[in-house]
């Protein structure tokens, strides 16, 4: 069985500051890590994995980003990914989830296709939920959001236990597929020092848009449709008191305040 | 583009009728109608959707398009999401909006890949630009500390968006002029009929049995880390009960354990629009804030008077919240 | 900034990023919760066992990494950042593993050491008894050949991770007549017949590693648990614990980093008579004498580790020196961690008083300060005539 696991390198959140009177990200001390919630798909990828009786079974880390993403591939190899490949070209730059999941889908084929593909739930910056849905529909391959539990057959049946808003769904299917597993479905394992000492002598190839034979048009800024058009810091209004005062009175302020908006 | 006409909402119901959430969306998209002039029309697809065509109406659809089939459940993103896709290809939408649900955010992925159009996700607002006529689609970014407004160059332009950030009214004018709204029952070819998953089994996820609607509370308390202990969330409770409120609570308190994870109220939580929000040691990060920014009266109590909860709430108190929610609990148990 | 460049190698800057990370996300979110619980850490045993982490002090050939005592002190330090208990029983591991590794037959090798590389198994150490502390000579267990097996009768004190770990080399008397020369080290499998556990100690500190008494009834082993030859107890106590007492100073190295980490952090912070307490130059005194002391215990934990990585015989002497220097040392930095806190260092919302409780047995375990110094005075006394 292969699995491709795809991997987003974000800014770590806990990096990420702000300056609210400019209205813009702190650009020093930004940290890249690998989008948290891909850890629980890649923790999915590597049991699966695991899990089969096939002894040829792999897993690929894919990533889209800048050079340094090569880290984020690196780390997926010390927690259990086989090899990866880094998807970089500049004319990548500025993708939305359109062409991101364009991209991603014909790296899939280039590289050989898969019988599975394992993404993240969302990341933590573009939060869209929206590249696995995206690559699947491109692959013509069934998609499942959410999953939870999975288990594969010897004769490549999925069976899934997935979260959809208020059900849980136990379902069965076909590969190839597609699948984003829930943030939370397991506890993703450390990296391990044979794979951090593997994942360093490694070379992860690096595949352009020409090579992965991407359409031009399809791919960066040109190939996606959503366009920033503005934005702005958050602002209120309103009435604007703030008050020291012993803690009983206080409650005292607080009841009438309650009282005066009929509350209460 | 021009073509493209119509405004769409992918409806969700379940056996009580649409979703409050679509209500919103409907409500929502009927201002848009006012101002393009182009028919408003609710999109169901599913099993068992049946009859609730009339809220629709109610709520501002001129149209409800339904596709109802057996093979719909178990829920499957593919088949919705290319069924959408034929729709949409067959009628020219120029807008289709969507909760922000798991459901509706996979099938408008999947629709909008199909189609080749933009699709921007958990927006807080959307508005019609009134130089271009395009869908201004708002939503946070870094966090909820920057609001990003995105266009789609693409038809049809499409947007998914949260719960409770629109107010769902009956669209009375509309109602008693003319409530004969059409339904159409869509026969979608054979292939797209074809569901590849296969049913084991569907269970509910049972709510918390103290699970409260928080999206339609008029009173909401929420715990942060300031009080984050269990005898003050007991406290809280309990003034709670007094006020006729309910609980929520910041991010942190949730991952301490002292309110389960559904009781968070923010951006990866609840957005509410109460009434009154209270908010006690909580320190008021972006990502809590945007999710109360709907509240009609926000009071915040906390002991550091640098906290940032103070340049955003209506009322502030440095006090300590421990003791103003005793304080409380103790004038309003001596009024009974 | 300032930082004292010790040259590791690309191998152990990964071991020491490794170490971090766990503390950081395994060890620092759960350590106050499991102090005051006394629970054993397994949630982090599964991160060290995913980390390869039990693989590093054992060799390549038995499904290891074949880590050094360099690399080992590296873990070592890192992990005690987070949690002194936690740490040793990860130790404790290494420790009981140590007689296998020195004196193992190739086939105890195969049977043992390869679980013990994934972390399937724990291991543990047993010397101490009753009456044979400081003084190992005295112990009383005894171990006596019956046809294929050998029969052992006694206990135990005090042995850290008693009850959970699944290999225990023990040190027991096979010729009481030849004193010294006349004990003994065997291996001995938790399941064994006649092998039993006491009740889990209650400590001051170290609360979340369990310390139990082991008891033998009679109990049988096969032949082939001898290690190395009759009548080599004692050497090989000495050689695992020489091997070891590195590693202690390195815990005692990263514990006092985090007691210094925390109490520069609150002295930039605590606000007295309108200033941060860290603008008294009697806090800056304190804060400059423990970032000294740490240093050194560092740099003498490092180049003593390395001298063994070479290949260097005679480290007794060295290896006391590496657990003295550091082990008094974090005694004394985190008490003043404490005091540099006042009345918050004495609380259990903040890390330190627990830093200090654990800081205690460092001093104490694996021969104590004052049995280290005995050694080096030794040593000296030899050297010079
Ligand atoms: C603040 C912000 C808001 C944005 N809003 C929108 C928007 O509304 N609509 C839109 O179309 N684009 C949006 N984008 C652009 C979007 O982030 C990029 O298209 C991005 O490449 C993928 O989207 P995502 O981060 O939302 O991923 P998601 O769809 O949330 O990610 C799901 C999974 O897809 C996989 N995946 C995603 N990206 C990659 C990658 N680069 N390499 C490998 N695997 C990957 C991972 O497994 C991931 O867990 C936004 C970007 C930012 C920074
Ligand atoms: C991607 C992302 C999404 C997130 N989503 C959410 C979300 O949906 N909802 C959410 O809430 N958070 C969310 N967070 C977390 C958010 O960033 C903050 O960490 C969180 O809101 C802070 O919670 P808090 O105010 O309870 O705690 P803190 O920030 O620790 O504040 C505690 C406050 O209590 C005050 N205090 C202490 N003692 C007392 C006392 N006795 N009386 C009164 N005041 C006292 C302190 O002065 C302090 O201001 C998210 C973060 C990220 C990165
Ligand atoms: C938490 C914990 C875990 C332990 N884990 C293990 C384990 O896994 N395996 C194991 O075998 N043992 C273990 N031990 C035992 C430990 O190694 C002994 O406690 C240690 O060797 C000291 O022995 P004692 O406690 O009997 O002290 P004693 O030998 O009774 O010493 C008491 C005091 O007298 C001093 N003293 C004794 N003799 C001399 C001397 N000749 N000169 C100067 N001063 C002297 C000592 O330094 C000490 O201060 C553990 C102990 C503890 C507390």
């Amino acid at each position: 069985m292969r699995i491709v696991c795809c991997i987003k390198q974000v800014p770590a959140t806990d990096s990420v500051r702000f300056d609210p009177e400019k209205g813009t990200l702190i650009r020093e001390g930004i940290r890249a890590e690998i989008n948290p919630y891909d850890l629980f798909a890649l923790e999915m990828a590597v049991s699966l994995k695991e899990a089969s009786s096939s002894g040829s079974s792999e897993v690929i880390a894919l990533s889209m980003g800048p050079p340094q993403a090569e880290e984020a591939i690196k780390e997926a190899v010390s927690r259990g990914a086989d090899r990866g490949y880094l998807l970089c070209d500049k004319r990548f730059a500025g993708s939305d989830t359109l062409a991101t999941s364009y991209i991603l889908s014909q790296a899939i084929a280039h590289i050989g296709g898969a019988d599975l593909v394992v993404c993240g739930r969302q990341t933590t910056d573009g939060d869209t939920a929206q590249v696995g849905p995206g690559i699947a529909m491109r692959l013509n391959a069934p998609c499942a959001t959410g999953v939870l539990d999975a288990s594969v057959s010897d004769d490549g049946i999925i069976a899934m236990k997935r979260v959809v808003d208020d059900k849980i769904y136990r379902i069965k299917c076909a590969l190839p597929m597609v699948i984003t597993v829930e943030i939370g479905a397991n506890t993703p394992r450390m990296p391990s020092l044979k794979g951090k000492m593997r994942a360093k002598k490694m070379d992860i190839p690096v595949l352009d848009a020409d090579t992965i034979g991407a359409d031009e048009g399809r791919i960066g800024l040109q190939g996606s449709p959503t366009r920033l058009s503005s934005t702005y810091v958050p602002e209120f209004r309103g009435r604007h008191e703030v008050i020291e005062c012993p803690s009983d009175e206080a409650a005292d302020r607080i009841l009438s305040l309650l009282k005066d908006f009929g509350a209460i | 583009m021009a073509e493209n006409k119509g405004i769409w909402v992918l409806g969700e119901v379940n056996n009580k009728g649409p979703l409050a959430l679509t209500l919103e969306l409907l409500t929502k998209a009927y201002e848009l109608k006012e101002t393009l002039k182009e028919e408003l029309s609710c999109v169901l697809i599913g099993k068992d959707i049946g009859n609730a065509s009339e809220k629709l109406f109610e709520y501002g659809a001129d149209r409800v398009i339904c596709v109802e089939d057996d093979s719909l459940e178990p829920f499957c993103e593919m088949q919705q999401g290319k069924i959408l896709a034929f729709l949409c290809k067959q009628r020219m939408p120029s807008i289709i909006i969507a909760g922000a649900t798991d459901r509706s955010k996979a099938v408008m992925a999947m629709c909008a890949t199909s189609v080749g159009a933009g699709l921007t996700a958990n927006c807080m607002d959307i508005s019609i630009d009134s130089d271009t006529g395009r869908l201004l689609q708002t939503r946070p970014a870094y966090g909820g500390n920057l609001m990003a407004t995105i266009v789609s160059e693409k038809m049809p332009q499409m947007a998914t968006i949260r719960q409770g950030v629109f107010e769902a009214a009956p669209c009375l004018s509309k109602y008693s002029s003319n409530n004969e709204g059409e339904i159409e029952k869509i026969a979608v070819p054979q292939d797209l009929l074809q569901n590849p998953f296969h049913l084991e089994a569907c269970d509910e996820i049972k709510k918390d049995e103290s699970s409260p609607d928080y999206e339609n509370a008029a009173i909401v308390l929420v715990a942060g880390r300031g009080i984050g202990d269990e005898t003050s969330i007991k406290g809280l409770k309990r003034l709670s009960g007094l006020i006729g409120g309910v609980v929520g609570a910041t991010r942190p308190v949730c991952d301490m354990g002292l309110l389960p994870h559904s009781a968070q109220i923010g951006q990866t939580g609840h957005i509410i629009s109460p009434n009154v929000y209270m908010g006690f040691g909580v320190s008021g990060a972006a990502p809590h804030t945007i999710g109360i920014q709907g509240a009609k009266v926000m009071i915040g109590i906390n002991t550091d008077k640098d906290a940032p909860i103070f340049d955003f709430v209506n009322y502030g108190f440095i006090a300590d919240a421990k003791e103003v929610i005793s304080s409380l609990i103790k004038r309003l148990e001596a009024k009974k | 900034m300032g930082k004292v460049n010790y040259f590791l190698t690309e191998e152990q800057k990964m071991i020491k990023e490794l170490a971090q990370q766990i503390t950081r996300e395994k060890i620092i979110p759960i350590r106050a919760e499991l102090d005051e619980k006394e629970e054993f850490p397994w949630s982090v045993m599964e991160a060290l066992s995913q980390a390869d982490l039990f693989a590093l002090f054992v060799p390549e050939e038995y499904g290891g990494i074949g880590g050094g005592c360099m690399d080992i002190c590296i873990a070592l330090e890192e992990l005690a950042y987070g949690c002194i208990a936690i740490t040793t029983t990860y130790a404790a591991t290494a420790l009981g593993s140590y007689p296998i590794l020195l004196y193992g037959t190739e086939e105890q090798k195969k049977h043992y050491l390869p679980h013990i590389a994934t972390g399937e198994k724990l291991a543990a150490f047993g010397l101490t008894e009753v009456t044979a502390g400081s003084d190992a000579a005295a112990i009383k267990t005894t171990a006596v050949e019956d046809g294929d097996s050998w029969v052992i009768n006694g206990s135990k004190q005090w042995i850290t991770t008693g009850g959970e770990a699944d290999v225990y080399t023990i040190i027991a008397m096979t010729d009481r007549h030849k004193g010294p020369r006349g004990a003994s080290a065997f291996i001995v499998e938790k399941g064994d017949e006649g092998f039993s556990f006491g009740k889990k100690e209650k400590k001051m500190g170290l609360r979340a590693s369990t310390t139990r008494e082991l008891f033998f009834t009679n109990c049988r082993i096969p032949r082939d648990r001898l290690l190395g030859r009759r009548g080599l107890g004692f050497i090989i106590a000495m050689r695992t614990l020489d091997l070891a007492r590195p590693g202690i100073g390195a815990m005692g190295v990263g514990l006092s980093q985090a007691a210094l980490d925390e109490a520069v952090r609150h002295a930039r912070q605590r606000y007295q008579f309108g200033q941060a307490i860290i603008s008294f130059q009697a806090i800056q005194h304190m804060l400059a004498d423990m970032a000294t002391q740490i240093e050194a215990s560092r740099a003498l934990v490092y180049a003593i580790a390395r001298t063994i990585d070479t290949g260097e015989k005679d480290i007794q002497k060295l290896s006391a020196m590496a657990k003295l220097f550091p082990t008094d040392t974090a005694m004394k930095v985190t008490v003043d961690a404490v005091q540099i806190l006042g009345g918050y260092g004495y609380m259990k919302d903040y890390p330190v008083e627990k830093m200090m409780r654990d800081a205690k047995v460092l001093q104490i375990y694996e021969g104590t300060n004052q049995i280290l110094r005995n050694i080096i005075g030794q040593y000296l006394n030899k050297e010079y005539s």
